[in-house]
């Protein structure tokens, strides 16, 4: 057609020469714009067929998140089911730093929509300082309804703050189970990096809290479970959009103890404000009913992180509420040990129990005078009274007589000195004194030469003895059950949520130790003296059931807590502990307990009530109340 | 009069100026707009039917234009690029600033982006000028004519608005090289270019370099600058030679694509009908530029050659710049796929064009005359 103008000549201006000029630059344009599309095809070519490969991957890698599911966590019953700790879910606001710029400044608007008090900020900057920052952190929890409707509202405003919902760990019993149940807290780099060498690192994908302390932590494998892992398609956002597929999580088990809630109340209640340490035992199978240690904490602060405030009051607090005196604390056992020594002298063949000793109220040896409480002595002392009036002289002489190497030989058997291997971690060994024990111990070979006036107080379980409340307890219960010994256990099942089926931990006895049935009897007979007619009487004073006990006093030898100087405090820090240790039914015992109650001051006054409580509503199931002025001055000649 | 032959008179007469070759491509292109903004809007039926709105608009434009004379365009040529550049120069002083850029400009109760105009209004001043003085084309006149393109240019650069002046310089220089600027002349301008590449490139604002940097890595940022090219790489990589299938795009549908249904709905496209469905759509754009080169080539005066080929040219830049920009060989410039993306603005302008494409190709009998 365009031929037809030119031939027409009807645009004059138009030579031909132009028009051929002009349609070789648009063929040249043409030529360009098809090589340009060329170049496109080629690159899509490239991306789509060669590469596609790889951009799959990258493109399922993006919309693909592996979620893991993080198992409920088992919870604690006690041996009637009283729970103990449980889970309970909740939102909390949570951020993650990584996708903040301005932390404060967040945290301000923050403040504007839900409510969050100094408290809060400052556990939160805690919790930063110790977590990766890629992990999203609560800044608030226990989110009301209309805390959440308002955030929801305003959530546009603050990309990378989300509500999450969580199951939290509460422990209902508060402080009354602190130190034995203990508590979860988030994980920290140490821990971390144990699951990592463990290989366990990839089944705590997701779980932010492990066991720090007590059967939290002792039975971490059993209550954690088993994490599911979702795959979850995610918008760019990293929002959870759909599930793909989901490998649910298997609950952690639930663990059953031997603890008896009520027991563990009548023993928190009966020390009244006193400090100290009570374990009991069941001596037929080690399972532990009561396990103290006062004063305790509130488990619940740290859960989810504990406020420095509160931390440092835990922590500098002079009563020391985060010691676990029952597990970890070691104390003299003061006459406690004598009904041991007792056995051993039958055992090695250096007493004969009607064999009476004069007790003039003190013992020489080389130059030095060992002193009976007793001004003026006993007079005659055969096993039995020895026992039951607790005559220091006795045992001077015993110890004398069966030496150091045959005491620490015979106390090692009932557990003395070694871990019970209680199923809690953290748990001391204490002090046997032997002279192995101080050749280990010393350096220099003056300081490891036993000498033998060392031995004299070991017989009355002063000197360096040294063992914990646990230790006593699980050598009043091997005592009790006539040398047999169990390994003292809180749990008493774990439970498999799934299947139910329980698992026992072990009724297994320890070991036996080879004693005559004479022997066991004069010393047990003398221990229910010691209710009866002794040192216990007053306290057991009226019992419809016959126990055996054994008090004791532990000398202070000095303020070891670096605590300030307070007179008054400081004063009260150096009286003796008072110690007790007993059975009961004495022929068929079911409970054998060691109590420790520090710085009583009035000799074992504080701890036979304290005991009879304990005894009176495991048998009886009679109700505690703390241990009253009067009961403890009733008390104060005994020892 | 029959009725018949009424209807078809009536109809022949309604239908004198359209190109049906040229809107048959066009309405193909216009059917995977809207199949594109149905995925990448997640499914959205306000959006399609928005746009159909939008489609509905562009098309009568591009009639009226159709009908209306290319002397027509001759005449308003000047006083349009005039009050364009005057427009310009409000913006820069009285502009609103958006994102950092004074782009807009306030004209009693909306807004206006003068820089719009001026992608039609300098190649039809470019053509208006070279047609008046077609006779005796010298040196001078292709300096003036450069010099009338760099003016507008500038001002938008000021802005700043790199996109819209490098596609400004585009349509002009196409003018220039189709009314016949010496190659020597196009060579030496090409090798000042690279030479004073160092000289633009500290003349660029931040964010600027950054996109270019971006482009030759784009990992090297990839949550930042680097996010877009990454994220629509993966979505075009990821369709393959057949797709993913209409609506099953992941990179789409999860958000990963920015901008899903304007600058980047090129990205939705390829990632859900993979490398055939880019061959169709390379296809139906050559048919666009094929059918606007061939009437542009049939074009009775240089006026209307010249700015034929300037339109036809421009509307492959786009085309070519967008979609060189989703996968990963251009720098992220807010440049929509012509008649694909989602938006009134561009979808009038371009439609514009070809409205007067088709009366180029309808109206030489008038011109004849």
């Amino acid at each position: 057609m365009s031929e037809l103008y030119i031939n027409q000549g009807i645009e004059l201006r138009n030579s031909q020469r132009e028009i051929h000029h002009f349609r070789l630059r648009l063929a040249v344009s043409s030529g360009l714009v098809v090589f340009m599309f060329f170049v496109l095809f080629l690159r899509f070519f490239y991306l789509q067929v060669i590469q596609h490969e790889h951009y799959s991957t990258l493109a399922e890698a993006n919309r693909i998140s592996i979620a893991p599911i993080v198992p409920n966590r088992g919870i604690i019953v006690d041996r009637h089911g009283v729970v103990l700790a449980h889970n309970y879910s909740a939102y909390t606001l949570e951020i993650t730093p990584s996708k903040i710029d301005d932390m404060d400044e967040l945290i301000d608007r923050l403040a504007g929509v839900v409510e969050i008090t100094p408290r809060d900020r400052r556990r939160f900057k805690k919790l930063l300082e110790e977590s990766k920052s890629f992990e999203s952190l609560p800044i608030r929890n226990r989110l009301s309804d209309e805390e959440i409707a308002r955030f929801a509202a305003n959530r546009y405003r603050f990309p990378g703050v989300d509500i999450n919902a969580r199951l939290f760990r509460q422990y209902p019993q508060g402080e009354l189970f602190s130190h034995v149940v203990g508590h979860i807290g988030r994980i920290n780099q140490r821990e971390l990096e144990q699951l990592e060498t463990d290989g366990n690192d990839t089944n705590y994908r997701g779980t932010e809290y492990i066991g720090k302390v007590g059967l939290e932590q002792s039975y971490e494998k059993y209550l954690h479970g088993t994490t599911g892992v979702a795959e979850v398609e995610v918008d760019a956002g990293g929002r959870a959009v759909r599930t793909l597929s989901r490998t649910p999580p298997v609950s952690g088990n639930n663990i059953v103890l031997n603890l008896d809630a009520g027991l563990q109340e009548t023993v928190y209640r009966a020390f009244g404000d006193f400090r100290g340490a009570l374990v009991a035992i069941d001596p037929t199978n080690g399972g532990v009913l009561a396990f103290v240690s006062k004063p305790g904490f509130d488990p619940n602060l740290f859960v989810d992180g504990i406020d420095p405030q509160n931390w440092k009051d835990l922590n500098e607090s002079i009563d020391r509420p985060m010691v676990n005196r029952a597990l970890a604390g070691t104390y003299p056992p003061g006459s406690t040990f004598k009904p041991f020594m007792a056995l051993a002298a039958l055992t090695y063949g250096k007493r004969r129990p009607e064999q009476a000793i004069h007790d003039p109220g003190f013992y020489n040896f080389g130059n030095h005078v060992f002193r009976d409480d007793k001004v003026g002595g006993h007079g005659g002392v055969d096993m039995y009274k020895s026992i039951v009036v607790s005559c220091d002289t006795y045992y001077y002489m015993l110890a004398n007589d069966l030496g150091i190497d045959n005491i620490a030989n015979f106390m090692q058997l009932f557990g003395f000195g070694s871990r019970s291997g209680i199923d809690l971690t953290g748990e001391s060994a204490g002090i046997l004194p032997s002279q192995a024990w101080k050749r280990r111990r010393f350096r220099t070979p003056e300081q490891q030469k036993w000498y033998a006036g060392e031995t004299i107080s070991i017989g009355i379980g002063q000197g360096y003895n040294s063992y914990t409340p646990l230790q006593l307890a699980q050598a009043i219960a091997t005592l009790a059950n006539d040398g047999v010994m169990y390994r003292p256990h809180v749990v008493n099942f774990i439970e498999d949520i799934v299947t139910r089926k329980r698992s026992m931990v072990e009724p297994q006895p320890l070991r036996s130790i080879e004693l005559k049935p004479e022997h066991l009897k004069t010393v047990k007979d003398a221990l229910i003296g010691v209710n009866v007619e002794g040192t216990g009487a007053r306290a057991f004073a009226g019992a419809s059931y016959v126990s055996a006990g054994k008090t004791g006093t532990a000398q202070v030898i000095a303020i070891k807590q670096g605590e300030k100087y307070v007179a008054s405090r400081v004063a009260e820090r150096h009286r003796d502990h008072a110690l007790f240790v007993a059975y009961a039914p004495a022929d068929a015992p079911k409970i054998a307990v060691a109590v420790l109650v520090e710085n009583a001051g009035f000799g074992a006054a504080a701890a036979a009530p304290i005991v009879r409580k304990v005894l009176d509503y495991y048998l009886l199931g009679k109700k505690a109340t703390p241990v009253t002025t009067e009961e403890l001055n009733a008390n104060t000649t005994a020892r | 009069m029959p009725i018949p032959r009424l209807v078809r008179r009536l109809s022949a007469t309604l239908t004198a100026h359209i190109d049906a070759q040229l809107l048959i491509a066009m309405l193909l292109l216009m059917g995977v707009s809207l199949l594109a903004i149905f995925s990448g809007s997640n499914q959205s039926v306000g959006r399609v039917s928005s746009q159909l709105v939008n489609i509905t608009v562009a098309l009568a434009v591009m009639y009226l234009f159709a009908y209306v004379s290319p002397n027509f365009l001759l005449r308003i040529a000047l006083p349009l690029y005039l009050s364009g550049v005057v427009l310009l120069i409000c913006v820069a002083l009285f502009g609103d600033i958006v994102n950092g850029a004074r782009r807009w400009l306030h004209v009693g109760v909306t807004r206006i982006q003068p820089s719009e105009i001026m992608k039609i209004a300098v190649p039809l001043m470019l053509a208006w000028y070279f047609d008046r003085y077609e006779a005796t084309l010298k040196l001078k006149n292709y300096l003036i004519a450069t010099a009338l393109l760099m003016l507008p240019v500038a001002l938008i650069v000021r802005q700043p608005d790199l996109g819209t002046a490098v596609l400004i310089v585009a349509a002009g220089g196409y003018v220039l090289f189709l009314a016949g600027l010496s190659w020597r002349i196009i060579i030496g301008l090409a090798v000042a270019g690279c030479a004073s590449l160092p000289l633009l490139w500290s003349a660029m604002h931040d964010y600027q370099r950054q996109r270019i940097l971006t482009l030759i890595d784009p990992t090297q940022d990839p949550l930042g600058s680097g996010y877009h090219t990454i994220q629509s790489t993966i979505a075009v990589g990821s369709g393959g030679f057949f797709g993913k299938g209409w609506l099953q795009g992941t990179q789409t549908h999860l958000d990963f694509i920015p901008e899903r249904t304007t600058d980047f709905i090129f990205a939705v496209f390829a990632e859900e009908f993979g490398l055939l469905g880019n061959m169709v759509l390379l296809f139906l754009f050559l048919l666009v530029i094929g059918r606007g080169m061939v009437i542009t080539a049939n074009a009775p005066t240089l006026f209307t050659r010249l700015f034929g080929g300037a339109l036809t040219l421009t509307f492959f830049t786009y085309a070519f710049v967008n979609m060189g920009m989703v996968s990963g060989i251009l720098p992220v410039v807010g440049v929509p796929l012509p008649l694909v993306s989602y938006g009134g603005t561009s979808l009038v302008t371009i439609c514009l064009g070809m409205g007067i494409l088709m009366s180029i190709q309808t109206h030489k009998k008038l011109v004849q005359s």
